[in-house]
């Protein structure tokens, strides 16, 4: 593990009077599977919004191989190599399964409307590049067989895992998954865990927002938790896992622990 | 009622089957069926001669050639010019007509008020400008979403006629008249009383914006914009450029209402600021929303029925804008999507093949 893909340095998010995040610092390194745990509101989709230029930090900086993102805008943001799937589920549902991944693909691509209108051979080009690229991703994710059906049509597991081709398609260098496995049984969460693993192997680098212990203690390489917007520990799997201020955070702490 | 409704069902899913059964033909069949089709449409203006059918279609009271180009081509026009902004990339834009009149004002400028262009040479001039209002427009109205946006186009329509109607230079309430008339070509005259040679002008209008409107739905430009429709966020952190492809839809569509615009004034060769009123604007989404939002030939379909249909009913003389809104409200309550709803992916193709596996089982 070596150098610092995305760098957050001193963070804090304000909405109002309300802090959700206070001085976050975490690194995230080329190649590894991060997760990003937390009880519920400790602050860890504000962190994905803030990675991605849904909201500009109140305080600090977050760069991406050195660079700052506070000046991109947030599809600019997808072109530096930042990608991430949502909590709850937002494809676009009136297009097909393959046109979804497409449009994460497009984010590459430069023929527009002249292109479109004189069919340039650069855009033929770059549609048929883009086409069989979505249908790699369909495929990679054990979707292909729906790729002509809509969205909205697709069964649950098969939308989440769309979210994920269309992340890929945008050809990320970091791929923020936000509670992928949120509603997914034990025996799709092993099939979940896997395709984490794979697409690391494929050379991603992966930020896991997840509630289920057993999906990140698996996956992970590293585990950060966050606690009502602070940071209450960063290391080893097995290390956080036995952290007390983490097991206070998730389970409380006995007002008279003897 | 059950029976109506019954009847009705039938007629829209006569719509949908025809449409399965084209896709279903192979390559020669669909080309001579298109070829077909538009033979059949440049020769619109005859159907009046045939018996049985002639009696159906025409218009009472009014030339059937004039309401094919006047009304029909020009609303048609427009509904594929407006289905790119609120079908496709879901931007709902109330002042549409303001494009319309921009484009017939600078051609009335040019050929006629303050210059004396040929028509021809005014249609590109007249085409970019009313791209170029799209733009001006869109800039900075496009950061607004939904209802301001609607409010802020809404009023955009009425500020482009009430200029109109108070500019000297504009005409005033006169008007502008003597605006030129597209010149002679391929055997055709355009003079005063036949409206044939410009409903094959409009009609081939029509079909080279269907031609450029299809590429682009099917490209990255048109998958940019239903992503937007959908969900904006998500097309943005997905890295579409929501506010230039938003910018493009606007101005496209602001291109194709310039041209009715265009058409329309060298055909009556007169207008003033009352061709132009928000009713109109109002009608045109009409067209849309009724033939089916999101769908090309929906919205084509929507197009001919706003603009023919009065004219057909024109016996009910004022009743027919009463049956008229009629059909529209009926038309919300049972099939709001439009007549021609937009179609994605193969599952009813799968479901139709079933079914028909099933018919034959049996």
């Amino acid at each position: 593990m070596s150098e610092v893909l995305l760098d957050f340095n001193n963070v804090t998010m304000q909405f109002g009077g309300v802090t959700a995040l206070n001085e976050v610092s975490l690194q995230i390194k080329q190649g590894e599977i991060l997760g990003l745990i937390g009880p519920n509101g400790a602050g860890k989709t504000t962190c994905f919004n803030v990675m991605t230029g849904v909201y500009a930090p109140t305080l600090g900086t977050v760069s991406f191989e050195g660079k700052n993102l506070a000046k991109l805008k947030r599809f600019e943001i997808t072109k530096v190599g930042i990608a991430r799937t949502f909590q709850n589920i937002r494809l676009f549902s009136e297009m097909t399964a393959l046109e979804n991944v497409m449009v994460g693909a497009d984010a590459r691509k430069k023929a527009s409307v002249g292109g479109a209108i004189l069919r340039t051979s650069r855009q033929r080009h770059e549609e048929k590049e883009s086409r069989e690229r979505s249908m790699e991703l369909l495929q990679f994710m054990g979707i292909s067989d729906r790729a002509e059906t809509a969205a909205r049509n697709l069964p649950y597991g098969y939308q989440r895992r769309l979210e994920i081709a269309r992340a890929l398609a945008t050809e990320p260098k970091l791929l923020c998954l936000d509670e992928p496995a949120a509603g997914f049984n034990p025996a799709e969460k092993e099939e979940l865990n896997e395709l984490i693993l794979k697409i690391r192997e494929q050379g991603y680098t992966v930020l896991l927002i997840e509630h289920d212990m057993n999906v990140v203690m698996k996956v992970s390489d590293r585990v950060a938790v966050l606690d009502f917007g602070q940071k209450i520990a960063d290391g080893l799997p097995a290390d956080v896992r036995n952290n007390p201020a983490v097991i206070a955070a998730y389970l409380g702490v006995e007002d008279n622990a003897s | 009622m059950s029976l109506v409704l019954n009847f009705w069902l039938r007629v829209t899913s006569l719509f949908s089957g025809f449409g399965e059964q084209f896709r279903a033909m192979n390559k020669w069949q669909r080309y001579s069926a298109y070829g077909l089709g538009v033979v059949a449409l440049y020769l619109l203006p005859y159907w009046p001669d045939v018996p049985v059918l002639g009696q159906i279609v025409n218009t009472p009271g009014s030339q059937f050639e004039t309401v094919l180009n006047d009304q029909v081509v020009i609303f048609v026009l427009i509904a594929l010019g407006l289905n790119v902004v609120v079908g496709i990339a879901g931007l709902l834009d109330l002042g549409y007509v303001g494009f319309y009149a921009v484009g017939a004002y600078v051609t009335a400028i040019l050929t006629s008020a303050h210059g004396n262009l040929p028509w021809l040479l005014a249609l590109p001039i007249a085409v970019v400008i009313s791209m170029l209002f799209g733009v001006i427009l869109g800039t900075p109205t496009l950061r607004l979403r939904g209802d301001y946006l609607a409010i802020v186009t809404l009023g955009f329509g009425e500020i482009i006629r009430l200029t109109a109607k108070n500019m000297d230079w504009l005409g005033a309430s006169r008007g502008i008249s003597n605006i030129k008339k597209p010149p002679s070509m391929f055997g055709l005259k355009f003079g005063v009383l036949d409206a044939k040679p410009y409903f094959y002008l409009g009609l081939t209008m029509v079909f080279i914006v269907i031609f450029i409107l299809h590429r682009l739905e099917y490209s990255r430009v048109g998958r940019a914009w239903v992503a937007i429709r959908e969900d904006e966020d998500a097309a943005e952190l997905m890295g579409v450029n929501t506010f230039k492809f938003k910018l493009w839809a606007f101005t496209i569509g602001a291109g194709i209402g310039g041209l009715a615009g265009v058409h329309y004034a060298g055909k009556v060769g007169f207008i003033n600021p009352d061709n132009f009123p928000l009713q109109l604007s109002i009608l045109f989404l009409a067209a849309v929303v009724l033939g089916g939002s999101g769908n090309m030939y929906g919205a084509i379909l929507g197009g001919i029925l706003v603009a023919y249909m009065p004219e057909r009913l024109r016996n009910f003389s004022d009743k027919r804008i009463l049956v008229f809104g009629i059909v529209l409200v009926l038309m919300m309550v049972f099939r709001p999507e439009g007549i021609l709803p937009k179609r994605v992916g193969n599952e009813h193709k799968k479901r139709r093949a079933k079914s028909q596996e099933g018919e034959v089982a049996s």
